[in-house]
């Protein structure tokens, strides 16, 4: 159809064969990629006189700088809460994570239903946006730092979930076969042909969710939910900038130091 | 014969490593962290009023507000969704015009080590202020709405595009340019027909990879003011109306699980070239 419309161009070579070069697609794609920008501006109503004004952001930003030294001891205990809420709920999700990547795997568990909906659980689940999770929870345990391990939960279990049933579905299932035929049950068999297997990625998708938690557990004070984001979202409105800059320092740093030492454990497990 | 190899054997494997200390050390160490850990576990049960809440969102998922899903205007459903991701779509854009040239300069083939590191420092402190601290510092510059959304995002979105751009560069096959250097092609030629073909299917797989996440997030930047569908959602909860939480919500998991879909079928293409 397209090959009809633009004619592809043809080329003799010295040797007399004649070979046809297409017409490059490539304008279509970018037509209908300059759409799609158009119409969000459309939607957004994009203010482009905002990105002159950035001037006034990074004055801002600035502002936090030289951050409030004097404020880092009201820092410290929020920002202890939000590595524990992290910790406790990497640790629970990430244990949870297994029986039910197990039944998600269609290589030991053959059951196409069961697959499904454990699957159908870690997409839902997946899905919603921790804050979005941490509001909700906000609602049905009460504000505080609960209601941040429960959001943070449910996210790790979905996450470490999703990623270890498909790294259980491609193992070598040699040994797992091999143990079932002489008479293993197949959750032993799993455990001592599968799991060793795994046992890597597991472990390093686990210490790379709790970095990641990391992050996230500082913002989910926003909505009430626990930890430093609290303090955060207070100095913000407060506009005590200086102080907002201690608490971005203090985040930098116990973020940078954890992803170092987990980087460091990961390259050791690899 | 058979029966040494087997002695043999069983002699091996007694020698196997027995590391269980070490093993065991690592046990208590976490179980010491978890104890500690536990301290920010208040669980007072939940309330009445908590398992109240609980059905009413489960019954509001399954009974939506349906005038909100067929209103086609501004406060409508389909048109808050849209701009949401409109949001994400020119979040991510932004993201990309700023990470890109950061990309290069700390990229440790291209540029000396001690810019390439400090490059990667900056990019480290861009990506640990959360994004709804940059709406709320967005807000007062360009106005409430979905403009203070759009530069948020695209804030937050710099320090991923660049983490994953930066390894893309690095990849880069030198030896391509040296021979397109050899036979005397031009630097401009040299870029358009050495670089970019090797990067640019990179890069459009980490901004689509990205745009699944700003979805994500364009959906919470609501909640500060941003823009999107943050806001009315909750309103929605504040003012406990659970038909409409429940069709936000629904509305928000179709959209997130279409756009990965689309976005996962293109990666797809991309890398198989």
């Amino acid at each position: 159809m397209y090959d009809k419309i633009f004619k592809p161009k043809k080329i003799e070579l010295l040797t007399g064969e004649v070979v046809e070069e297409k017409v490059s697609r490539t304008w279509i794609y970018w037509i209908i990629i300059i759409i799609i920008i158009g119409l969000s501006v459309l939607l957004t109503n994009f203010d482009f006189s905002a990105l002159s004004r950035s001037g006034l952001f990074l004055q801002k930003l600035a502002s936090m700088l030289p951050p409030n030294w004097s404020y880092f001891d009201k820092v410290l205990p929020p920002l202890l809460d939000t590595i524990k809420m992290s910790f406790f709920a990497s640790l629970l999700g990430a244990l949870l994570a297994v029986p039910f990547a197990i039944l998600a795997a269609n290589n030991i568990v053959k059951n196409r239903l069961v697959n499904g909906i454990i699957r159908f659980i870690f997409m839902l689940a997946r899905t919603l946006p921790t804050l979005v999770l941490a509001l909700i929870a906000t609602y049905i345990f009460g504000l505080g730092t609960f209601a941040g391990v429960v959001a943070i939960f449910i996210f790790t279990f979905s996450f470490i979930g999703k990623q270890l049933f498909e790294v259980i579905e491609t193992v070598d299932m040699g040994p797992f076969e091999a143990a079932e035929a002489l008479g293993v049950s197949p959750l032993k068999a799993f455990f001592i042909a599968v799991f060793p297997q795994v046992l890597p990625t597991y472990l390093s998708t686990a210490l790379y969710a709790f970095e990641g938690n990391v992050r996230y557990a500082a913002i989910l004070g926003y909505v009430g939910a626990g930890g430093i984001g609290n303090i955060l979202n207070d100095r913000v409105n407060f506009r005590d900038f200086a102080s907002v800059g201690m608490i971005l320092v203090s985040i930098l740093v116990t973020v940078m130091i954890i992803d170092s030492v987990s980087a460091l454990i990961r390259k050791k497990i690899a | 014969m058979r029966g040494k190899m087997n002695s043999q054997i069983i002699e091996e494997y007694n020698r196997r490593p027995k590391r269980w200390l070490y093993y065991l050390l690592i046990f208590i160490i976490l179980l010491a962290i978890s104890i500690w850990s536990t301290s920010v576990v208040h669980y007072h049960g939940v309330s009445e009023y908590g398992a109240l809440i609980a059905k009413n969102i489960f019954t509001g998922i399954f009974h939506p507000d349906s005038s909100l899903i067929f209103n086609f205007t501004e406060t409508g459903l389909a048109y808050l969704l849209l701009q949401t991701f409109a949001i994400g779509i020119l979040g991510t854009l932004v993201g990309a015009i700023i990470a890109v040239p950061l990309s290069f300069l700390a990229a440790t083939n291209l540029v000396p080590n001690w810019l390439a590191y400090l490059t990667r420092f900056v990019l480290m402190a861009i990506r640990t202020i959360p994004s709804f601290i940059y709406a709320l510092l967005f807000i007062p510059v360009v106005g409430l709405g979905s403009s203070a959304g759009v530069m948020a995002l695209g804030f937050e979105s710099i320090g991923m595009i660049a983490k994953l751009f930066i390894e893309a560069i690095e990849d880069l096959d030198m030896g391509v340019i040296e021979a397109m250097d050899a036979a005397g092609a031009t630097t401009f030629q040299k870029i358009r027909f050495g670089v970019l073909p090797q990067l640019l299917p990179d890069l459009y797989s980490i901004l689509l990879y990205r745009l699944d996440m700003n979805l994500r997030d364009a959906a919470i930047l609501g909640l500060v003011g941003a823009g999107g569908i943050g806001a009315p959602l909750s309103f929605a909860m504040s003012g406990y109306k659970w038909s409409s939480v429940g069709a936000i919500l629904l509305g928000l998991l179709v959209l997130i699980i279409f756009v990965e879909l689309i976005s996962s079928r293109i990666r797809k293409k991309l890398a198989k070239g």
